[in-house]
């Protein structure tokens, strides 16, 4: 079953710390968000793989916004 | 040899190069340490040239730094402008979306009064002791422009400690909120408040204008010029007006203002004790505002089940945002998935607007 990971405020993605295909843990960083100048780590809300990635660096992101899914 | 009585080398005095140094020591923390620089350099530069002899540069009526402060600062045409810019900058949205944070932003504010109390019975006058209180506020155009209107005789030591500070609030502030909390407190999750219309956020400055101004229209300058930045912004329809005041009016406002503050503070006007007890209780002002905000949002906790992280509260120490990145940095300590970002800048968007009122009070009662 698929979780999404959202964007739990907004700001600009500074960096993706992962890629479609991925395995990842629980509470592995998988995005930075930049919002007031400050670096803001996105964490995995769960074990799996990741299977979409919905933004790429730069790209400016509401609070709630879908980064990726993982399953 | 007339020409050796113009040269300014043979009228230095000892204070003179004194202030030397504490423009370079400015400058230095400006450039190195990334200090506030838009403030501290031309502060810090302004102080140097301030201070060599035989200029003419501050001389009332004629100097070109004069010129600046008189119609800049005596004026107060500064102060306002740069709310002009703030407004146009700020997002009212993550306070409307949680109006409770207000009371935070006015409980940091204690910090104002108590250190107004505190120089008062050091044996400064009332409106030297209301512009040194207004330190506690962390506004730096509202120090400016009550000290200004109070006491400009302490406006070069006021606005660089206020600034100081402000810079210093990554340091300052996480040991009062570590010592008011308890390491669960700092790991509270709260509750996301509801989400804001783009019709809201457009009648909010209207309306808060009105009302802060006919309760407090010694605060209109501020607030005026504060919201209509916010309106600029929140009508979307002028987006040139808005980008102008955001960017280019603020710095070429922000330039002219440390210039000006700088060459305030000649050795005669700086160098002088009062000036260290306005540091210490500038230092105090931040701290005690930082407390009560803490201690708020802890009393305001025993009265709902919907838990406010009692480290917000430091954000109400207007700062913006510097102390609201503090709240996210020790709530991320606490639990790194913890973003307490956007709830801080709430009580820190309502501390600047209650700096406002109580310099505004200030005004009233003693103007």
């Amino acid at each position: 079953m698929a979780q999404e990971v959202l964007a739990p405020l907004s700001g600009n993605i500074s960096k993706v710390s992962v890629g479609v295909g991925d395995l990842v843990e629980e509470d592995d960083e998988m995005f930075v968000v930049e919002a007031l100048k400050m670096e803001i780590p996105i964490y995995a809300p769960c074990d799996g793989t990741v299977s979409e990635i919905t933004v790429k660096k730069g790209d400016a992101v509401e609070e709630d916004d879908v980064l990726a899914s993982i399953d | 040899m007339a020409v050796l009585d113009h040269m300014g080398i043979f009228a230095v005095t000892p204070g003179m190069a004194v202030m030397w140094l504490i423009g370079l020591l400015l400058m230095y923390l400006a450039i190195s340490k990334e200090y506030e620089p838009l403030l501290l350099l031309p502060i810090g530069f302004g102080i140097l040239i301030a201070n060599l002899p035989l200029t003419q540069l501050m001389e009332p009526g004629e100097g070109l730094i004069w010129r600046f402060y008189h119609y800049g600062i005596e004026w107060e045409i500064i102060p306002p402008l740069i709310f002009l810019g703030l407004g146009a900058l700020t997002d009212f949205g993550p306070l409307l979306s949680q109006p409770r944070l207000i009371f935070l932003g006015a409980a940091a504010q204690a910090g104002v009064y108590v250190t107004f109390f505190a120089a008062s019975s050091l044996g400064f006058t009332l409106e030297e002791a209301a512009t040194i209180g207004i330190i506690g506020g962390a506004d730096g155009p509202t120090t400016i422009f009550l000290a200004g209107k109070l006491a400009p005789q302490l406006l070069g030591a006021c606005a660089v400690a206020a600034y100081s500070y402000m810079a210093l609030v990554p340091i300052i502030q996480p040991p009062v909120m570590r010592l008011l909390t308890t390491a669960n407190e700092r790991r509270i999750r709260m509750k996301k408040g509801r989400k804001i219309g783009a019709r809201e956020k457009l009648w909010f400055p209207i309306a808060a204008s009105v009302v802060i101004i006919l309760l407090v229209p010694a605060s209109a300058p501020l607030i005026s010029m504060f919201m209509l930045g916010n309106l600029f912004r929140e009508s979307k329809v002028v987006e040139r007006l808005t980008d102008a005041a955001q960017n280019s009016l603020m710095n070429i406002v922000t330039l002219f203002l440390g210039l000006s503050v700088g060459a305030t503070m000649s050795a005669e006007n700086f160098l002088r004790k009062e000036v260290i007890l306005i540091f210490f209780l500038g230092l105090v002002a931040f701290m005690i505002g930082t407390a009560t905000g803490v201690i708020l949002a802890k009393i305001m906790n025993l009265f709902t089940s919907d838990k406010i992280n009692p480290l917000v509260g430091g954000a109400g120490v207007s700062a913006v945002p510097m102390a609201a990145r503090v709240v996210q940095r020790m709530g991320a300590e606490a639990d790194k998935k913890n973003h307490l970002l956007m709830f801080a800048m709430g009580p820190n968007i309502a501390g600047v607007i209650g700096t406002v009122i109580a310099a505004g009070i200030f005004l009233t009662l003693l103007e």
